[in-house]
């Protein structure tokens, strides 16, 4: 039983605006519980959460996993390296051995695109997407709109522009579908390589100049950019990267009113973004991650409240 | 209806059978009327009023009877992954969806690229009433390097060369495989890719494969692969034959090849008139399959070049999968879609109440596959072989994987409603005639 109309969170393309502004709101009272001294509530007592992520990650597997903890819910983590998937078990099998140790939360994280749908066709737990491949990334966007609404109190008409790799971003694909439903504009910015087609029928602008987003946006949402892009022929080099669509306190100095920043990191620093951008006192990079704890609680407990023992 | 003739795994001899009734279509011969048709060891008498003494006699009042329908490109799994297809599982679908001819693609395991290997298909086939024409490799081991032992295979009653599954990758090794083939009365069948522009791709490249985050296959890597089979056979006088196209551009070039006189043809699968790459929106891996469902543009130029016969044949590009292959994330699971017994409900459903009337879709996958793979096209006359696919095409039905007789029940359309059907087939000899 959840408290939201959705059993799942595959992704924010299947959430109304009314169910994410109800995550949002949730989501500060979790942080309030994070601001405690004591920082633990009994919520999902009885609860078992297992993290399957079968992509590398330190960040959102970390966040999660303190997520679950705070609301008193049993963790285990399961990785891909050492895994029966090593050893040629397919992803079904794993998940469904895993579900038949009675779990009732799957967090999963997967390279390939639509496998925690894959999972929610074939699982009776409940699924939550950390992350499958290009695809989505909807805590990721929670908490950066969580992170936007904090400074602005809204996000009805604000200008957020993603900048860089969005062709191959989760992040930005998660932003764009959830600040369209709460009512923002969203300016995407990076070469024409990296910009994937068709994405101006998700109703967004598109430019290939970095200046321009600056001039347009109230926020910048910076993506990382991966080296191995560049040897994939995408983009001539790093260092021609920088020189135009690295965000720098120069090209920011030439806005007419500070831009907040935010990126869902690892940050390459010097190369998406510099140290005087990052650590400047409009950048909110940090104020996100303790978002994303505040978040991931927040969907936990309402997609899994129901399954707690009565007595939390 | 009767049930001796209703055994798909050991078809009845059609030693004196008298079909009674039907609407006979043979657009070719320019008939199209109901009469009965008499048939004594498989071979068809004279058109008699009254059923002659000690004949079976089956009802086929509403039913239509034309020459038994062709597949021109189905992959038999075997040798190599029987637990998808066998040449007998696949000979038993054919006969389910009304076929009586059906030519295989090589990308077996090891691929049918000698003369030997062609032999030891067509003899697994022997049992049925339906012919097996194998299109043989191309180049050895399909590995697009050395052309295989064409003259060889040609003698084997093969007429079609392709490394299917994958396009030919040097333009050198396809100019020789295309004048070699021709000397030999024998064309080559593309599957049009540029293998750089599709790398990693699982679905059309576009708006919703952006949506979906899944890497997509650009219309281009097809149509320019197109092109250059269209140069190469321009150059070399030699004929080439298009598989499965699925994109506007690639339309427009066979189109414009076909106003030049160039000896190009073309061929379309049913998902590719149908279907759209939206219907990946679940990631079903029963909607993944390669060329990729397109735009809702692609598949209306595809309609289009169907119905004006820019691309020549009706095909399924049946691809069985085991079920534990398609059940895997989207960007693993392989590609292709089951399809031999669903073409002719899909067709009789969806293409005659679209403007498409039965005469033209007899052309595609009755004559045309024939003629591309200079094989004799069959005839409703008094003293041939009957050769011939019986229909009910009222008949109401959903398709049920669980019914079909391939190995395999990967198909997007499952639970689709069909009127129209395959009541059996009359080939070589043998009948079968369902009960439904």
């Amino acid at each position: 039983m959840s408290l939201l109309s959705q059993k799942h969170m595959l992704g924010l393309s299947d959430y109304s605006a009314e169910e994410i502004q109800t995550i949002l709101d949730t989501s500060l009272q979790m942080r309030d519980i994070l601001d405690r001294p004591v920082k633990k509530v009994p919520t999902l007592r009885g609860v078992t959460v297992v993290n399957l992520f079968l992509e590398n990650s330190t960040r959102t597997r970390t966040s999660f996993e303190l997520a679950e903890k705070r609301l008193s819910a049993d963790t285990l983590n399961f990785s891909a390296s050492g895994s029966a998937l090593s050893k040629g078990e397919t992803m079904l099998d794993t998940a469904l051995n895993i579900e038949a140790m009675k779990v009732d939360v799957v967090i999963m994280r997967h390279k390939s695109p639509g496998s925690p749908h894959f999972l929610a066709r074939h699982l009776e737990s409940i699924i939550i997407n950390a992350g499958d491949g290009r695809h989505e990334h909807p805590t990721q966007a929670l908490l950066d709109m969580m992170t936007l609404r904090d400074k602005y109190g809204s996000l009805k008409g604000l200008r957020v522009a993603l900048v860089g790799d969005i062709l191959h971003s989760r992040v930005a694909m998660s932003n764009i579908i959830g600040l369209k439903k709460m009512g923002a504009e969203v300016i995407i910015c990076g070469p024409a390589t990296l910009i994937p087609r068709g994405i101006e029928r998700m109703g967004v602008e598109i430019t290939n100049h970095l200046d321009e987003a600056i001039q347009r946006a109230d926020a910048l949402n910076i993506l990382r950019i991966q080296l191995e892009r560049q040897t994939a022929g995408l983009f001539p080099s790093l260092r021609e990267y920088h020189k135009y669509f690295g965000v720098t306190r120069a090209r920011l100095d030439k806005a007419s009113s500070p831009l907040t920043i935010l990126h869902p990191g690892p940050m390459n620093r010097g190369i998406e973004i510099t140290s005087d951008v990052a650590d400047s006192e409009h950048s909110v990079i940090l104020q996100q991650v303790t978002n994303g704890v505040a978040v991931r609680m927040a969907v936990l407990y309402l997609l899994a409240g129901g399954r707690a023992e009565p007595s939390a | 209806m009767t049930s001796k003739y209703s055994r798909f795994d050991r078809p009845e001899k059609a030693q004196n059978l008298f079909l009674q009734g039907a609407r006979v279509l043979d657009p070719r011969r320019g008939i199209d009327q109901v009469m009965n048709l008499h048939i004594v060891d498989g071979v068809l008498q004279k058109s008699v009023a009254e059923a002659p003494n000690g004949a079976d006699v089956i009802d086929l009042r509403g039913h239509w009877i034309t020459p038994g329908w062709f597949d021109l490109h189905v992959h038999l799994r075997e040798p190599g992954k029987e637990v998808a297809e066998t040449i007998a599982s696949g000979c038993m679908a054919a006969m389910n969806g009304g076929f009586t001819g059906i030519a295989c693609m090589p990308n077996t395991d090891p691929p049918l690229d000698d003369a030997a290997s062609v032999k030891w298909v067509k003899s697994q086939a022997k049992p049925f009433p339906v012919e097996v024409h194998v299109i043989a490799a191309a180049t050895r081991g399909r590995q697009g390097k050395e052309l295989v032992e064409m003259s060889e295979i040609v003698e084997e009653g093969v007429r079609a060369f392709s490394d299917d599954g994958g396009p030919i990758k040097s333009s050198a090794v396809l100019l020789h495989a295309v004048e070699y083939s021709n000397m030999l009365g024998a064309r080559i069948f593309e599957h049009a890719e540029d293998l750089y522009l599709a790398e990693g791709g699982s679905m059309n490249d576009g708006e919703w494969s952006t949506r979906l985050g899944v890497t997509g296959i650009p219309t281009i890597a097809e149509a320019i692969d197109v092109a250059r089979c269209i140069l190469v056979s321009e150059y070399s006088g030699g004929a080439v034959h298009i598989c499965h196209v699925s994109a506007k551009e690639s339309v427009e070039l066979i189109r414009a090849a076909k106003k030049k006189g160039l000896r190009v043809t073309g061929e379309v699968c049913p998902h590719h008139l149908l279907l759209t790459d939206e219907m990946c929106r679940t990631f079903d891996t029963n909607f993944k399959m390669n060329p990729p469902l397109r735009s809702e543009a692609d598949r209306q130029a595809c309609w289009e070049a169907f119905l004006d016969g820019t691309l020549d044949v009706y095909c399924t590009d049946h691809a069985p999968h085991s079920w534990e292959d398609k059940t895997q994330e989207f960007d693993i699971a392989p590609f292709g879609i089951v399809g031999l017994e669903t073409a002719m409900g899909l067709a009789l459903t969806q293409f005659l109440s679209k403007g498409m009337d039965i005469k033209t879709l007899l052309e595609r996958v009755v004559y045309a596959p024939r003629e591309i793979l200079s094989q004799p096209v069959p005839a409703i006359a008094e003293g041939e072989l009957a050769n011939l696919t019986l229909i009910d095409p009222t008949h109401r039905w959903t398709v049920t994987p669980q019914e079909f007789k391939s190995l395999s029940r990967n198909t997007p359309f499952g639970g689709w409603e069909l009127t129209g059907r395959a009541r059996g087939v009359v080939h070589r000899g043998f009948a079968l005639i369902q009960v439904f």
